[in-house]
């Protein structure tokens, strides 16, 4: 194994059903996850040597319920793209030779509450003590606080926000997976529920149970996989922030630029090679930055480009094709659903297929802009 | 139901909060760099130096971004649709906060407008809230 080592994601799977699984615990989400991720590649457990994931359950308990003793172990656990810096940290553990097939699964009971982890800052942390007394409750109170600066600063309208979700409801209505698909208007978006001004109720991502896992190996391995390979070509990472009110500037996201400068030159790629783009959609502004962090547009032009329907089915850069978490699915950490559709299309198997596709870049948020991750994956090697 | 949310102080804020109760709004900045910095701890965020003092800051600021919440927050379930801000100090660094003295509506929140620190007991601290500069608006809303 070298620095030069092709790796490859060989199974790709996410749990049976997808919605709400008052019968399913977090742990059971992450075992079925993972069991159809295996399957998926062409294997079994015996040939799992490394885990990740993130806490809680964590990967000591899901190696331990898989009946796995891995010998590479990795709990980075930094919010909803935690799964992505799996996929990178993956990487790196394979060209190293510290494992050759590892599973990074994902389990969530995100709405029925199964098994799941309580969430409250504690009342000594920063964010216990300089945001929690302030009435903060959550990702719909803090994620989106942003949101309003930017829109004074480059002249973002509540129409071209709210297109965000209808755009991303036109390809949900081709997924039969997708928890809500049928069509809306902007009239709709702006007439539902208030969540947190600006932001109305189908401005913000669902909550969902569900899980899925991915079997990360090296390109060269023998035998073979039933499924075409997806080719990991670049992978980045960043932490900005534990405390939205200390982001540097709430117009753009530094995580998600300099994640995505480092993927995309390790790739060798530019924006005009990407054929299908994923950005982590907790609300309907984060794909506004996603895709001015990334460079598609400039600066204060994302809204009118979604709006203009560049990225809605029939447009020149096909975003969020599952329907994104503010369709198909949201579980609380949503990363490892935009890497399944990353590879779904990849493969060519996805329920809203943008024909063949060789290059799909995969954004990751973590917490609220906290931290980012972002994927380049390939149809063919580098 | 729930209270809401108690800050409690640890040795690195003790001081942050021990000025609020005394109603000054204190910062920390690096004696080395000289950069101003919130929120408190040991070590200049700029420059990596451990050379760092409390000063009071004049607690001007603007407002910075916002959003008004209608899903309450623990304890908050009686203010109906309030606003979580974040406000621009004039020395530099940003805090969340609440405001005092204003409807919680985008006609009366706007960006950029000035602002500066009262206090308002919570538990055993004194939390930091804005309200509008200049004394009038503030005894109108009384």
């Amino acid at each position: 194994m070298s620095s030069e080592t092709g790796v490859i994601i060989a199974g790709a799977a996410e749990t049976d059903q997808i919605g709400r699984l008052p019968g399913q615990s977090t742990l059971e989400l992450h075992i079925e996850g993972a069991l159809n991720a295996v399957a998926d590649a062409g294997l079994t457990l015996r040939d799992i040597d490394g885990i990740a994931t993130v806490a809680a359950p964590g990967p000591v308990q899901v190696a331990h319920a898989l009946g796995i003793m891995p010998d590479w172990i990795d709990g980075t656990g930094v919010g909803g793209t935690s799964f992505l810096l799996h996929v990178r940290h993956a990487v790196a553990a394979i060209r190293a030779g510290y494992a050759k097939t590892i599973l990074i699964t994902h389990g969530e009971s995100g709405r029925s509450r199964v098994g799941a982890v309580p969430f409250r800052a504690a009342p000594t942390s920063p964010p216990g003590q300089f945001e929690a007394p302030y009435g903060t409750f959550g990702p719909t109170t803090t994620f989106t606080i942003p949101a309003l600066r930017y829109m004074k600063d480059y002249g973002l309208t509540h129409e071209q926000l709210a297109y965000v979700a209808v755009a991303q409801r036109q390809w949900a209505a081709k997924n039969p997976r997708a928890a809500f698909r049928d069509p809306i208007t902007v009239d709709d978006v702006l007439a539902s529920r208030m969540v947190a001004y600006p932001f109305h109720l189908l401005e913000c991502c669902l909550v969902t149970d569900g899980g899925g896992a991915l079997v990360v190996t090296s390109a060269d391995r023998a035998g073979g996989f039933p499924k075409p390979p997806v080719h990991i070509l670049g992978t980045g990472e960043r932490s900005e922030t534990p405390m939205i009110s200390q982001m540097a500037d709430f117009t753009e996201s530094q995580a998600f630029r300099l994640a995505g400068q480092t993927a995309f030159a390790e790739a060798g790629i530019s924006t005009g090679d990407v054929d299908h783009l994923m950005i982590y959609d907790a609300f309907a502004h984060v794909p506004i930055y996603g895709l001015e962090a990334l460079g598609f547009v400039k600066k204060g032009e994302a809204g009118a480009f979604i709006a203009d329907g560049n990225t809605e089915p029939g447009g020149r850069l096909p975003l969020n094709t599952n329907g994104g978490g503010l369709s198909y699915t949201h579980t609380g950490m949503y990363g490892m659903f935009a890497i399944q559709e990353g590879v779904r299309q990849i493969r060519g198997e996805a329920a809203a297929q943008i024909g063949d596709p060789q290059i799909s870049v995969v954004l990751g948020n973590g917490g609220m802009f906290a931290t980012a991750g972002v994927l380049v994956l390939g149809r063919q090697p580098r | 139901m729930a209270d809401k949310a108690v800050p409690v102080p640890t040795p690195e804020t003790q001081p942050f909060w021990d000025g609020c109760a005394a109603d000054e709004l204190r910062l920390q900045r690096c004696t080395d760099c000289g950069k101003p910095y919130f929120y408190p701890r040991p070590v200049c965020p700029d420059c990596g130096s451990r050379n760092v003092e409390w000063f009071t800051a004049s607690g001007r600021a603007t407002l910075y971004s916002y959003v008004i919440n209608h899903r309450p927050a623990p304890g908050f379930a009686d203010d109906g649709p309030y606003a979580i801000a974040v406000v621009q100090l004039e020395e530099g660094p940003r805090m969340m906060t609440s405001l005092s003295g204003l409807p919680a509506t985008p006609e009366a929140l706007v960006l950029d407008m000035p602002l500066e620190v009262t206090f308002e007991p919570r538990g055993d601290v004194s939390l930091p809230l804005f309200k509008p500069s200049g004394s009038a608006a503030t005894e109108a809303n009384r």
